[in-house]
């Protein structure tokens, strides 16, 4: 039948031409509503013979799902110009600066202190503390210095004014006194093992000295503890620390009250790009003082010195931190220039361990 | 500690070379800080004589001279006015550089005449400030030698660093011992300087001088012995190079050879002008308010702790650290009485200690001479004064005795390796500590040397053992390690440190350690600090810190001037209250908090709110039971008043306060504008209870969907929003699982607070009747707080 080509052809033509949805919906309408072309075809199965519809009635429904199809083809394509058009107007510029987040810092010496800390786990120290407005007894006697020891008065101790009926008490002018603080605290019967780092002070303010920086104390009080362990950790934890292998580590005796013997303990450098890095030996810089525990010191710390003895050491984390990092001036490490604290500082994630390395 | 490479030659019998021997020094801990040799710069200038001097012929004030400077006449054109055929002089080849102006000589012609070089001045070879003319030296100076060698200049000063331990190297023959145990030579035998002869004491006539001791604590010995009839004039040469050369002034014979004594063998001694002496000398105590004029200028009060050495009228000197003007010698002084005394160290270092005099006789007295050597300390001193000055010696006084001590250790020399880490055979301890000084019995008792007081013990003596041996020689050897992982070490205050320090970082903050010390104007409207230092470097590092606060503060003020816009920078450190050091976290936001932009307009600074943001943020961090927070005033005078508050759990316990600075406080630190700040108290967090092993409770989430309704109330003024919130949230405990505000406004002095509520439905969804009853309860709890639901 002609007219049933005749009227696909025609509807699908003007489904195509279809511009818009209004215009499509007037075309379905025309075709497919109540009184639409191919609604009437539909409503004339009813009046046919069997034969007739057997034979009309397929035909009839394949045109009315061409043209719904078509429709809902054409709908979709409609829709989807409308979107792209929608989504064309919306159109940024995106090299537009997108809004930065303030960017937060750690200090490189809270760093340095989370590193030692995690180095020192390893070999079993733990991290202890004590005041820094220190007595006399703690920061000087307990240490073999007794008023009169020439050390003490090479200390450029800070005074604070003192109180009613007591002693001065001292800014303490080393990290030592938590030796004798952490000796008490363990009771004079277990082995122990510890870092104290810390704020000391010192009245002597010029290019490489601030009135207040930063020590780390080390000490080990067991039995049977030598001149060789002290060299063993050391290498260990400089090596741990600057991660590198070609640590060398030249000891030279030297003089602390509270050790006995006693040694200065300088790390060999090289120079690259004309700066001093740690590793090789092309030349030496001090970095630690160390030696074994003064009978006395450990005495006053309540361990019987005939049974236990043991190593302490010393060491500057600000120097440490700027071996490492590259820092020159010591005196911006306290100024809280903003600008300083991004260059040097270290990004909150940078969590210093022992599978991922301690340096950042 | 200074000396010279012949001055050490003089004690020690070595053929070791210069690098060794430095080497040698630092190995064995006497660490060279520099070596220098004066005689380096001046090695291209030789002893040259002028063998005729003839006028220039184009110029009136030159010369024309033919100098011989080892190699035959060379033509040289001077303009000295001393320059003439006969001097000996120092003369200057081309190539060698002038080291007063780093001028470098060479072949030129002066007004048409060739020059080969230069007579030089003393100002040209910086060994003075004449340059009047040029240097003339004696007659029979050998032509041709190198300049610093005719002159002795040719001999490296080398300085050590003395630790406080080694009195016995605050002398070059010290030091010549321990290079000697070192394996460096051979410690020569003791002579009189400039002599070969040993010390003895010089037998003078008649009765010694008239010498005593009342403080026999602060002086156990005195010896003195008077010299008649000296002239006291310069020093000889080469005692006078020497002394220059490790940075001494010459004086006059008498003065230098105390003070060569000193360098020389670690002795200080004293000379008075028997003329200016009224009476006797006696070593007694200062009577309080005691005065003494100084050599050095200055005048010292003395207290009754102190010795003085007096004569009749006055004191005359501070014992062992400084003597006095008045009765100092000059060139015009013909009798004079030496003093060789053993001083007591403790009282010299608290006298030395009190009136902040430093001394090369207080620096060896308070160490601690030798006591075994005061005998022979005179004897040299009396025998240099009469070679370089002449006279006739008196008797010898000796008053008080030295306390030579007889310190015996009973020593295993095993302990070198159990103490010291390093097997050493004992025969080679045996020697090591021969060479020191010490004797070494068969059954290892050690007896200790007059001059090592310092030695006290056993550690002591593994000491010198392996210092001699060599430290470097230790092999390390591991510490002891438990099996396994190693074991978590942080205490839980540590861990918090550690959380929030991370935490501040990751919101943005920049940590800053600023000084823990302030000025008393800085601590002041923190109500001012309870600690301040007795001997502060500046008045603006005086006060312990009693917040964080004004040196983020003054930090911040930096900042902006440098140009920052905005600052977010925060601290942990501790605050030093009277009772404790409190761990502390400050915060300080300045400036902008966002900048001008595309999006957002304008710049905006920072507002309470976001002081409050980073206090509950980070104490959430820390660990605080930040729901259970409660909010109060009361932050203190340096908030602002109505935009402060501190957080606390109940009344009491303060965790933290927070809000915007007081513009008063703020001005004081030189910042104009809106600052916002923070702090943490650490210490007042709570530990976490109840925490056994890493178990976490059951995941339940609930089945049904949670409700949520809004209700907005008119509320009175100066109900507090938290309050409302707080009954609302409280209506119903068993279906109210959140309350939050989302809407404020203020129309015409009412005050509209909208809150949004969720309800979590347990085992059944709610019924409208459920939810009905609810909503009544939360009305009904609104209004106990006088809100009113808004129709």
């Amino acid at each position: 039948m002609a007219d049933l080509d005749h009227l696909q052809t025609d509807l699908t033509a003007r489904i195509a031409a279809a511009d818009s949805l209004d215009a499509l919906d007037a075309v379905r309408v025309a075709a497919l509503g109540k009184q639409g072309a191919v609604t009437a075809l539909l409503k004339t199965l009813g009046g046919m013979s069997p034969d007739e519809r057997q034979q009309q009635g397929p035909r009839i429904q394949a045109l009315r799902e061409t043209v719904t199809t078509a429709i809902a083809d054409r709908k979709a394509a409609l829709d989807r110009a409308e979107l792209d058009a929608k989504l064309a107007r919306e159109t940024l510029d995106m090299t537009l600066p997108a809004e930065a987040a303030p960017v937060g810092s750690i200090h490189p010496v809270s760093q340095v202190m989370d590193e030692l800390a995690e180095i020192f786990a390893d070999l079993g120290f733990a991290v202890a503390t004590g005041p820094e407005i220190e007595t006399q007894w703690y920061n000087f006697t307990a240490l073999n210095m007794p008023e009169t020891h020439p050390a003490r008065a090479m200390h450029d101790t800070f005074y604070l004014n003192a109180k009613d009926g007591e002693e001065a008490r001292v800014l303490r002018t080393h990290t030592s006194p938590v030796q004798i603080r952490a000796m008490q605290a363990a009771g004079g019967t277990k082995p122990v093992r510890i870092i104290a780092p810390g704020r000391t002070y010192r009245s002597d303010s010029d290019a490489t000295h601030t009135p207040m920086f930063h020590q780390v104390e080390g000490l080990v009080i067991d039995k049977g503890i030598t001149l060789g362990h002290l060299k063993w950790t050391l290498e260990t934890f400089l090596k741990a620390f600057f991660e590198r292998d070609d640590i060398v580590l030249r000891l030279r005796p030297s003089y602390f009250p509270f050790t006995e013997p006693s040694a200065e303990v300088d790390v060999g450098f090289s120079v690259v790009n004309g700066k001093r890095v740690i590793g090789g030996s092309d030349g030496w810089m001090e970095v630690l003082g160390s030696g074994m525990v003064h009978r006395s010191v450990i005495a006053a710390g309540g361990y019987d010195p005939d049974a236990w003895q043991g190593f302490a050491f010393g060491c500057g984390i600000d120097r440490l931190a700027m071996l490492k990092y590259g820092m020159d001036d010591l005196r911006a490490f306290f100024d809280g220039d903003a600008r300083w604290l991004k260059h040097y500082g270290f990004s909150a994630l940078d969590v210093p361990t022992l599978s991922g390395g301690v340096g950042a | 500690m200074k000396f010279t490479l012949s001055w050490l030659h003089d004690h020690l019998d070595t053929s070791a070379s210069l690098d060794e021997i430095t080497d040698t020094l630092t190995r064995i801990g006497l660490e060279v800080e520099s070596v220098e040799n004066p005689g380096a710069k001046l090695a291209p200038f030789r002893v040259a004589k002028v063998l005729t001097a003839e006028r220039h012929p184009q110029a009136d004030k030159l010369q024309v001279l033919s100098v011989d400077a080892g190699e035959g006449p060379m033509q040289v054109v001077c303009g000295a006015p001393n320059a003439r055929a006969g001097l000996v002089g120092v003369f200057g080849m081309p190539g060698a550089t002038v080291p007063a102006n780093g001028m470098v000589l060479k072949v030129a012609e002066i007004r048409g005449v060739v020059s080969n070089g230069m007579m030089c001045s003393t100002r040209e070879l910086e060994l003075g400030d004449d340059h009047d003319g040029i240097i003339e030296l004696p007659a029979d100076a050998p032509v041709g030698t190198a300049y610093p060698d005719y002159t002795g200049l040719n001999d490296p000063v080398i300085d050590v660093a003395i630790t406080p331990n080694k009195q016995d190297c605050m002398g070059v023959r010290g030091i010549a011992r321990d290079l000697a145990a070192a394996g460096l030579g051979r410690l020569k035998p003791l002579v009189v300087p400039g002599s070969t002869v040993t010390p003895a004491p010089v037998a003078g006539e008649g009765a010694g001088p008239d010498i005593r001791i009342e403080d026999t604590v602060g002086c156990p010995a005195f010896y003195g012995q008077t010299v008649a009839g000296v002239s006291n004039g310069a020093a000889p040469e080469w005692m006078a190079r020497r002394l220059k050369a490790i940075g001494q002034k010459p004086i006059s014979a008498l003065v230098d050879i105390t003070n060569y004594v000193s360098f020389d063998l670690g002795r200080p001694l004293h000379v008075y002008d028997c003329a200016k002496l009224s009476g006797g000398l006696v070593a007694r105590k200062a009577t309080p308010g005691e005065q003494v004029l100084a050599l050095n200028g200055k005048t010292y009060t003395l207290d009754e702790s102190m010795t003085v050495i007096a004569d009749d009228a006055q004191a005359l000197g501070i014992a062992g650290i400084i003597g006095g003007e008045s009765s100092g010698c000059s060139d015009a002084t013909t009798d004079v009485l030496i003093e060789c005394a053993y001083f007591d160290p403790e009282t010299i270092a608290r006298t030395g200690q009190k009136l902040s005099v430093t001394s090369d006789a207080r620096q060896r007295f308070e160490r601690g001479v030798d006591p075994a050597f005061v005998e022979d300390g005179l004897a040299i001193a009396t025998a240099l004064v009469l070679d370089l000055c002449g006279g006739t010696p008196g008797g010898i006084t000796r008053a008080g005795e030295p306390p030579v001590p007889a310190t015996v250790i009973a020593y295993d020399p095993a302990r070198a390796e159990t103490l010291g880490g390093l097997a050493v055979a004992p025969e080679r301890q045996q020697a090591i500590l021969e060479s020191l000084g010490f004797t070494v019995s068969a059954d290892w008792h050690v007896g200790v040397p007059s001059w090592r007081r310092d030695v006290e013990g056993v550690p002591d003596l593994v000491e010198e053992v392996i210092r001699i041996e060599g430290i470097d020689h230790v092999p390390p050897v591991p510490l002891p390690r438990l099996p396994g992982v190693a074991t978590p070490t942080a205490t839980p205050e540590q861990k918090t440190e550690r959380r929030v320090r991370r935490a501040a970082a990751a919101r943005g903050l920049n940590e800053a350690v600023t000084w823990s010390f302030l000025s008393d104007a800085e601590a002041a409207p923190f109500g001012g600090g309870a600690w301040s230092l007795a001997n502060p470097i500046s008045e603006d590092l005086k006060v312990m810190r009693p917040s964080l606060l004004p040196g983020l503060l003054s930090a911040a003020a930096r900042n902006l001037k440098r140009g920052a816009d905005g600052v977010r920078l925060f601290e942990i450190g501790r605050r030093y209250l009277a009772d404790a050091e409190r761990p502390t976290l400050g915060v300080v936001l300045a400036g902008e908090k966002r900048a001008r932009g595309w999006q957002a307009g304008k710049a905006q600074g920072f507002d309470a709110f976001d002081a409050k943001a980073e206090a509950i943020t980070l104490l959430a961090a820390a660990g605080a039971p930040v729901e259970n927070l409660q909010i109060f005033g009361e932050a203190g005078a340096h908030w602002h008043p109505g935009q402060s508050g501190t957080l606390r759990l109940g009344p009491k316990t303060v965790l933290a306060a927070f809000g915007i600075v007081h513009p008063l406080t703020a001005r004081a630190f030189d910042l104009d504008g809106t600052v916002a700040a923070v702090e943490l108290y650490l210490d007042a967090i709570p530990a976490k209870r109840g925490a056994t092993g890493f178990m976490r409770p059951a995941y339940a989430p609930p089945a049904l969907q949670p409700v949520r309704r809004d209700f907005a109330f008119t509320v009175p003024a100066g109900l507090a929003a938290d309050a409302l919130v707080r009954a609302v949230k409280g209506a119903d405990k068993a279906t109210i699982t959140a309350a939050r505000l989302f809407d404020l406004f203020e129309r015409d002095g009412v005050r509209s607070i909208a809150i949004e509520v969720t309800l979590q439905p347990t085992d059944k969804s709610f019924t409208e009747d459920a939810l009905k009853a609810v909503a009544d309860k939360i009305v009904a709890a609104a209004a106990k707080q006088g809100a009113v639901l808004r129709g």
